[in-house]
C-alpha cells in the first residue's frame, strides 16, 4: 500500500517538474523572434546571429533540463522508493 | 506491452570496478577517430591534394577558425582539444544511429568533459590573475558575496554537463516511448485480421521512427556539440 502511493506519487511529481517546460518555450521563442528581427535588419550578419542565438537558446534550456532530469530520476531511478 | 528505458548495462565487472556500455562504446568510438586521423592524413602532398586531404585540411581549418572567432588569436593552441571534444561529441551521440546507446546518454561522459571545462578555467584564471588575483576574485564586489560565487562557478560545469546530458537521454526516453506505442498502434489497427502472425506485425514501425531520429539524433548531437564547445570556449577565453 506504502509502495502504491509512494509510486503514484512519483508518477504525479515527474508531471509536475514538467512544467518546468514552459520557461524555456517562452525564453527560447523570444531569442527565436529577436534573432529573427535581427536578421531582417542585418542580412549580412546572419551567421553571427544564427551562433549566438543558438547559444543563447541553449542556455536558457538549462531550467528545462533540470526539471526534465528530476522527472527521470523519479521515474526511472526512484530514490524514495528504497526509503520505506 | 513492456517498455524498458534503462541506464547503460554494465557488460563486464572486476571487484567493485564496472565497465558499462558507455566506456566500451567511448573505446570503439575513440578507435574510430583515431583511425580515421590515420587515415585522412597519410600520404599527405604538397602539389596537387587528394580528395581526402582536402578533406582533412578542411576540417582543420574549421575548427582552427573557430577557435580563433571566438576566443581569438591568443588562444589558438586550444584548437586541437576542441576539435578532439567536437568530434568525439558529435560521434558519440551520432553512434546511436547504428543501434549503440549514445555515449553522450550518460552523465559521467558530460561531467568528465564539463570537469575537464571546470580545471582549464580555474587553471587559465590562476594562469592570467595569479594566485592571488584568483582567490580575490571571489570577494570582488564585496566580501558578502563569497558563498554566491563559489556556487555560481561549481554551477557552470554542472548545468553544462547536466544540459549535454538530459538533451541526449530526453532523447533516447522519447525514440523509445514513441517506437513502443508505433508498435501497440498497429497492432490495434490490424486487430481486425484474425491472423495470429499478421496483426502481430508492427506496420507503423518501419520509417516512422527514422524522422524523429532525424531530430534526435543529427540535430541535438550536431546542435549540443557545437554548444559544449562554444561554452567551453567562451567560459575559457571569458576570463578576465
Amino acid at each position: 500500500m506504502e509502495r502504491a502511493i509512494i509510486l503514484a506519487a512519483s508518477a504525479i511529481g515527474a508531471g509536475l517538474a514538467m512544467i518546468a517546460g514552459i520557461g524555456p518555450g517562452i525564453g527560447q521563442g523570444y531569442a527565436a523572434g529577436k534573432g529573427a528581427e535581427a536578421v531582417g535588419r542585418q542580412p549580412e550578419a546572419k551567421g553571427d546571429i544564427m551562433s549566438t542565438m543558438l547559444l543563447g537558446c541553449a542556455v536558457a534550456e538549462s531550467t528545462g533540463i533540470y526539471g526534465l532530469v528530476v522527472a527521470m530520476i523519479l521515474l526511472f531511478a526512484n530514490p524514495l522508493i528504497n526509503l520505506l | 506491452m513492456n517498455i524498458s528505458v534503462s541506464g547503460p548495462k554494465i557488460l563486464f565487472e572486476w571487484g567493485s570496478f564496472h565497465i558499462t556500455e558507455t566506456v566500451v562504446n567511448g573505446w570503439i568510438i575513440m578507435a574510430v577517430i583515431v583511425l580515421l586521423c590515420i587515415w585522412l592524413t597519410h600520404g599527405l602532398k604538397l602539389r596537387n591534394p587528394s580528395k581526402k586531404q582536402i578533406v582533412a585540411e578542411k576540417l582543420v581549418m574549421m575548427a582552427t577558425n573557430m577557435v580563433r572567432d571566438t576566443m581569438g588569436e591568443k588562444y589558438i593552441g586550444f584548437a586541437p582539444y576542441i576539435g578532439t571534444l567536437f568530434a568525439f561529441s558529435v560521434l558519440g551521440s551520432l553512434s546511436s544511429l547504428l543501434g549503440m546507446r549514445p555515449m553522450t546518454g550518460d552523465l559521467n561522459t558530460t561531467l568528465g568533459w564539463a570537469l575537464v571545462t571546470f580545471v582549464l578555467v580555474q587553471g587559465n584564471n590562476i594562469r592570467i590573475n595569479g594566485l592571488g588575483g584568483w582567490l580575490k576574485s571571489f570577494v570582488q564586489p564585496v566580501a558578502v558575496m563569497l558563498p554566491m560565487n563559489i556556487i555560481g562557478e561549481i554551477a557552470n560545469p554542472i548545468s553544462m554537463a547536466f544540459r549535454h546530458f538530459g538533451n541526449i537521454a530526453s532523447g533516447i526516453v522519447i525514440s523509445t516511448l514513441i517506437y513502443s506505442a508505433l508498435g501497440a498502434l498497429s497492432s490495434t489497427i490490424l486487430s481486425f485480421i484474425p491472423v495470429e502472425f499478421i496483426n502481430s506485425i508492427p506496420i507503423l514501425q518501419v520509417g516512422l521512427p527514422a524522422m524523429l531520429s532525424i531530430y534526435f539524433d543529427l540535430f541535438t548531437g550536431f546542435l549540443q556539440a557545437y554548444i559544449f564547445c562554444m561554452l567551453t570556449m567562451s567560459f575559457v577565453s571569458g576570463v578576465e
